[in-house]
């Protein structure tokens, strides 16, 4: 541990790298999912094919594929991005296709008289959405966006795979130095798994205020341990 | 730079390696699916068991596993178990960390599953005095399978993609192949692109099929 303790301000270092990339690829991903969800449900077939086609590249094929793949060949196209750039456009576009069949689904449940007796009070189509729809499918939403949240903050630790000093990056970096690795891929993964909760309890938040303002049934907030007595008795392990 | 295009020739002579990597990529998903599925109901029933201490272990293993990066969980595994005398190779290291990796994953599932099987349905096999090992072979468990088998393709369809990241241990599946084949050349274009088709192939060919298994049960 002694050994390890001068490296940990350069290896804590890599968190804020870690958020701002778990972060930004979130932010990005959130619009994308909602402009391919459109693409998909869209009464133009081209739109549809589209956004189809974005969906399943992103889905089908593997994120470090598509992670070298913007690494390695875009700049052989003349298209030369920062790793960090390279790392979140592929972290957004990849969990944002996976996050509009979430989008869509959600849209989908809600109700088409809501939809028609906009129609019917002549209200734009903008402001049904905004006004009608969306705020009856975003808490239909925040519980897989919490789960998206915390997949993004897992899957930027891929980008230590371009050259990104995050916290999987430098931890490399110091077990080339010093070894001791065990320790320290360690720590990381507790550092990690501390993130992820923070992150879970932060959804959980959003989570209460997005009903309320919905005016929903705000309820007890889920726990993390997803506490509370499940619908299989004990007894069906034991007697 | 422009004038930059797409070689046959080349394509053509990466193919044959990226092959070889893909069966290696589809060994490490059979064999890491062996230890998830069946890891993964051990782990939920010794969860929903109520056993004391165990768990409580079990549980807090399995949100561990399930709160930190699989890259980083194969680091630890493959620089760790050495130390301790357990010497595997690349692949070996690389489908046990899948497999415990995924096993965490598999245990939601099949909990969610169980979960979703309404208490009633237990309460009216106690109430007709089934016994316990009846219980489950003719009510849970044929109610739970259909809920919980697309959840598991999908989980497996998802590690098929996971196993790309076993290429950082010196696993020779396809995309450590792509980039060895870019790195002689410094040509990425074709090796990576075709790694790409490959796993697109492989994944959307098997989700398709899923759904239509799918559609049949539902029939």
């Amino acid at each position: 541990m002694d050994a390890i303790l001068p490296y940990l301000p350069f290896l804590l270092g890599g968190i804020s790298v870690t958020l701002q990339i778990t972060f930004a690829a979130i932010a990005l991903a959130v619009p994308v999912a909602f402009v391919l969800a459109a693409g998909r449900m869209s009464r133009w077939a081209p739109a549809r094919w589209g956004a189809g086609f974005v969906i399943e590249t992103f889905r089908g094929t593997s994120a470090v594929v598509q992670l070298f793949w913007a690494f390695y060949v875009l700049p052989f196209f003349g298209i030369n991005l920062s790793p960090m750039v390279c790392g979140i456009l592929v972290l957004g576009l990849n969990e944002g296709s996976f996050f509009s069949e979430v989008v869509r689904a959600s849209l989908k449940s809600i109700p088409p008289g809501q939809r028609e007796a906009a129609a019917a009070l002549h209200l734009p189509g903008f402001y049904t959405f905004r006004r009608v729809i969306l705020p009856q499918a975003l808490p239909v939403m925040v519980p897989p966006f919490g789960n998206a949240l915390v997949l993004m903050l897992k899957f930027s630790a891929l980008v230590s795979l371009v050259t990104i000093q995050d916290l999987t990056f430098r931890a490399g970096l110091i077990t080339t130095s010093i070894g001791r690795s065990g320790e320290v891929y360690g720590i990381v993964l507790v550092i990690y798994f501390v993130m992820a909760l923070a992150l879970a309890a932060a959804v959980m938040v959003l989570e209460y205020y997005v009903n309320r303002a919905a005016g929903r049934d705000v309820g007890a907030l889920r726990s993390f341990f997803s506490g509370g007595r499940s619908t299989v008795p004990a007894w069906a392990f034991w007697r | 730079m422009s004038g930059f295009s797409w070689d046959w020739a080349f394509a053509w002579s990466v193919l044959p390696a990226l092959l070889e990597g893909l069966s290696v990529t589809v060994q490490a998903t059979a064999a890491g699916s062996l230890i998830a599925l069946p890891f993964g109901l051990l782990w939920c029933i010794l969860r929903l068991a109520d056993i004391p201490v165990l768990s409580f272990v079990v549980r807090f293993m399995v949100e561990f596993l399930r709160g930190t990066p699989f890259l980083v969980q194969l680091y630890f595994i493959f620089y760790v178990l050495p130390k301790y005398g357990i010497i595997f190779s690349p692949l070996a290291t690389g489908i046990f960390a899948l497999g415990v990796y995924s096993s965490a994953r598999a245990a939601e599932f099949y909990r969610a599953a169980l979960e979703a099987i309404p208490a009633g349905q237990w309460e009216a096999s106690l109430t007709l005095g089934l016994p316990i090992g009846k219980v489950w072979t003719r009510i849970i468990l044929p109610q739970m399978w259909p809920i919980v088998a697309p959840m598991l393709g999908n989980l497996v369809i998802a590690m098929f993609k996971d196993t790309a990241v076993l290429s950082t241990i010196t696993v020779l599946e396809v995309v450590a192949r792509a980039k060895d084949a870019g790195f002689q050349t410094f040509r990425y274009l074709e090796p990576l692109t075709i790694a790409g088709i490959l796993f697109w192939i492989v994944s959307y060919s098997a989700a398709r099929f899923l759904r239509r298994l799918e559609d049949r049960h539902a029939r």
